[in-house]
């Protein structure tokens, strides 16, 4: 798998086609590092069930992280992607309650997450606000509609059927299906991003809005689709956390956003728009899981882990800014 | 004249990358007299003022202050040194009140915490009724451009200074307005003060300054009293050669080609009301005007970047109602933007990339993904074509000089095999070389058929490059001036709406 997505690194020419690459193979080399210094300083890092728990804790992230990624790119922002995750759950959740089957319950989550997204869109397009404020208010919006919807309790699902729980529990050759979803979202938008006219606009209207106005690109539709997708992606992990969990938590996503935003920027994604890749941003994703597991190995208070986490965010940025300076 | 003067710049040089802006220039500003700075557009001018100004730092050379060498490294040190320079773009805080931005400087230096907003508006009423009665207490962003200007204008005046320096401060004003300035600008030679005054006008410079100093490519040329010399003289010295020569030659035939582009009664509601136009085959069509007359708005509006309330666009004999300018493109009627930074290039992009933008259908497989193979090939032929000087396709178009940059932007519109292109500025703040190329392109895309259309705010460019050009003022079709008729004072006097001689009338045939 690893190999694959490298292969697809080394043709990706868009957009500093080489300082992207430079970044990936910086980011590459960084956890590989930290892999095998905690190897010595942990017997039980490098085991499949340490890579595998790493893996599962960032899997279902790491389908959000593609889409902020995308709506980075477009020069957006999506705050509300913790809420939309949970909200995903507890409606499709309340819906299989309710008496109907979970798959069609998720797909409701889903195409509600979607709408919830094209509401966000409308508003970013069409009244003319930002993604930032946009987003922030549907964060707070979406997180009552979640409390609303359970009362404020969580609900308990343990009635879903074996078949819909095997998604997020169950494994294909003792590989997880949840590893597998997130390989296949992560190699599909990688691809398209790289090849698609559809999401080379994304990159054009990032860039330079204007600019890409005057070349005849809708670019108001390109961000509203953009931020539908962010939000679908984001309906995407809740369900695949209600078959995880079998429960659905109203609480549940809440600061999720930043860590988010975070793994994109590390990978090379700009708020500025214009670039940024799927395979960076997951790179980003990554590296903060496994100083999330290193710092858990290594008997560090949980409570350092955030700070931590922040500091590398500042450092990534800095780098960033510095390396961009420099070229120009 | 025994004494030092009160600025003098000797040797000066400054270079941005691997592009020489100024190589050892030199410039003399004695006290009380008011100087011109001439050269075109990327000829050094702007450079020197912001060095002087303290906004850009000299790689070489000295600045001397009544004798004596002083370095200028931040704006303000330059407004203790009493020197004022008035930018040629606006650069006011667009939502703070006219008498805020008057008093801005003078607001940063103040000790006092609170603001006597009563005294500061007086005041600034003061200042801004010698030159026009523009009310202090509205944002400036409900100001039109030309009183924006004047505001820039009042803000210099409100500064003690000893050296004022005025970068194109007519080119937004009407005639009026340009001669209350000139009497305000002699009152102030009057007291003393030392004015450095930078136009593209002759009759202004004529009839304004004591002497001018001419700058080409960099270089410093000649400085002469404006008594001894002629308008001529000062154009062939800006030009370093016959200005016919800059030009490529004008269409040969008289016979008019087929009409291409046929725009009739168009209205926006807004900016500008009944244009027609008509532009043939083979021709080169100018348009000009003030900065602000509706120009871009017109050209925008014809390829559907701006809505229309009413009119008619016709492309090659067809009705063209383009819903967005998607549709125009499609239709073979393209659009330069003025702004190439802005709106005309992706900086960050490779240049492969800015190329295809516009047309990404026609590279798109069955599958919706793009041809990457079919990408290169046609950027690797435009950029042939057109000279591009670049590292690579895959180079990002930040790192181009101006004038590839643009060639890149017009490769992108090329890319489409259009039937008429329309350039807004095309060949603003580039190099003179790139200059000539780029004329020489339009030209030959004449020749070949294609409809082109150049709107330009410099006149040497309108006359020397166009068949005919039309002028746009206030939003509507001033005149037209045929090959025989094209001349700087004609284009002006259209352009301000002045039909007697109230410009001095110094017949200058710059074509």
């Amino acid at each position: 798998m690893h190999a694959e997505i490298k292969a697809a690194g080394a043709v990706r020419r868009i957009n500093f086609a080489r300082l992207a690459s430079l970044r990936e193979a910086g980011l590459i080399v960084i956890i590989l590092a930290l892999c095998i210094a905690m190897s010595f300083a942990s017997p039980h890092f490098l085991t499949w069930g340490n890579f595998r728990a790493m893996l599962m804790s960032f899997s279902i992230e790491g389908i959000v992280v593609v889409g902020m990624t995308i709506l980075l790119i477009v020069g957006g922002i999506d705050l509300s992607v913790g809420s939309v995750v949970c909200f995903s759950m507890v409606v499709s959740g309340a819906l299989f309650l309710a008496g109907l089957d979970p798959w069609t319950a998720s797909l409701v989550g889903i195409g509600v997450s979607a709408l919830i997204g094209a509401a966000m869109g409308f508003f970013v397009t069409v009244v003319g606000l930002n993604h930032f404020i946009t987003s922030l208010a549907a964060m707070v919006i979406v997180r009552g509609m979640c409390l609303v919807v359970t009362k404020g309790t969580p609900l308990s699902l343990f009635t879903l059927p074996p078949s819909f729980k095997a998604i997020g529990q169950g494994s294909f050759n003792n590989i997880p299906y949840v590893i597998l979803i997130f390989v296949v979202v992560v190699a599909i938008f990688d691809f398209l991003l790289r090849r698609a006219t559809a999401f080379r606009k994304v990159f054009y209207t990032g860039s330079n809005e204007k600019a890409a106005q005057f070349s005849g690109i809708r670019t108001k539709q390109v961000k509203f689709w953009v931020t539908v997708l962010c939000s679908t992606l984001a309906g995407l992990a809740g369900v695949i956390y209600m078959a995880r969990f079998g429960a659905a938590t109203p609480t549940f996503g809440a600061g999720m956003e930043l860590n988010i935003i975070a793994a994109a920027v590390i990978g090379g994604a700009s708020l500025n728009g214009g670039s940024g890749t799927v395979f960076g941003a997951i790179l980003g994703m990554a590296l903060l899981s496994v100083v999330t597991s290193s710092l858990i190995l290594l008997d560090i208070s949980v409570y350092w882990q955030d700070m931590i986490k922040g500091c590398i965010l500042l450092a990534a940025v800095s780098i960033d800014h510095f390396l961009h300076r420099k070229k120009s | 004249m025994t004494q030092a003067p009160i600025l003098e710049i000797r040797g000066l040089s400054k270079a941005f990358g691997p592009v020489k802006a100024l190589s050892d220039v030199h410039f003399e500003l004695r006290r009380g007299e008011i100087h011109a700075l001439c050269g075109e557009n990327g000829a050094g001018k702007s450079t020197l003022m912001n060095m002087i100004a303290g906004v850009l730092q000299p790689d070489e050379g000295d600045m001397l202050i009544d004798g004596e060498r002083v370095s200028i490294p931040t704006p303000a040190a330059a407004q203790r040194l009493g020197i004022a320079l008035v930018h040629q773009e606006i650069a006011l805080c667009q939502d703070a009140t006219v008498a805020e931005n008057i008093y801005m400087a003078a607001i940063n230096s103040r000790r006092a915490p609170l603001m006597d907003f009563q005294k500061l508006y007086a005041d600034a009423q003061k200042v801004m009724d010698l030159l026009a009665p523009i009310p202090v207490r509205i944002r400036v962003a409900d100001l039109s451009i030309s009183n924006q200007q004047l505001v820039e204008i009042a803000k210099a005046l409100t500064l003690d200074c000893k050296v004022l320096m005025l970068d194109e401060p007519t080119a937004a004003l009407t005639e009026s307005e340009a001669q209350r300035l000139f009497s305000i600008v002699r009152g102030l030679k009057e007291r003393g003060i030392s004015v450095v005054y930078i136009s593209h006008r002759m009759a202004e410079i004529f009839s304004l300054c004591d002497r001018v100093t001419v700058f080409r490519d960099g270089r410093y040329v000649a400085t002469d009293p404006v008594a001894a010399v002629s308008p001529d003289d000062v154009v062939r010295k800006m030009v370093g050669r016959e200005i016919t020569q800059l030009y490529p030659d004008k269409l040969a035939t008289k016979e008019p080609g087929r009409l291409l582009l046929s725009v009739e009664g168009l209205s926006d509601g807004h900016r500008f009301a009944e244009v027609d136009l008509q532009l043939r085959a083979g021709e080169i069509l100018g348009i000009g005007g003030l900065i602000g007359a509706g120009r871009s708005e017109i050209a925008q509006t014809i390829c559907g970047l701006r809505s229309m309330t009413a009119g008619n666009v016709a492309l090659d004999g067809k009705q063209l109602r383009p819903r967005g300018y998607g549709d125009a493109v499609k239709a073979g009627l393209v659009y330069l933007s003025e702004d190439r930074k802005g709106s005309g290039v992706f900086l960050d992009l490779p240049i492969a990339a800015n190329i295809s933008a516009l047309d990404l259908a026609r590279l798109t497989g069955p599958l919706g993904l793009l041809d990457r193979k079919a990408e290169d090939r046609q950027a690797r032929e435009l950029t042939g074509r057109l000279g591009v000087r670049m590292a690579g396709i895959e180079a990002a178009v930040s790192t181009l000089s101006g004038g590839n940059q643009q060639k890149v932007a017009i490769a992108k519109q090329l890319s489409v095999n259009p039937k008429v292109i329309i350039m807004d500025e095309p060949t603003r703040g580039i190099d003179v070389g790139a200059k000539v190329e780029i004329h020489r392109l339009l030209r030959q895309l004449a020749e070949s058929g294609v409809g082109v259309v150049v709107i330009s705010s410099e006149l040497p460019e309108l006359i020397g490059l166009c068949d005919r050009v039309m002028v746009v003022r206030e939003g509507r079709i001033a005149g037209e001036l045929g090959a025989g008729e094209l001349g700087e004072e004609a284009i002006i006097m259209l352009a301000s709406g002045v039909q007697d001689s109230s410009i001095q009338r110094r017949t200058q045939n710059v074509a």
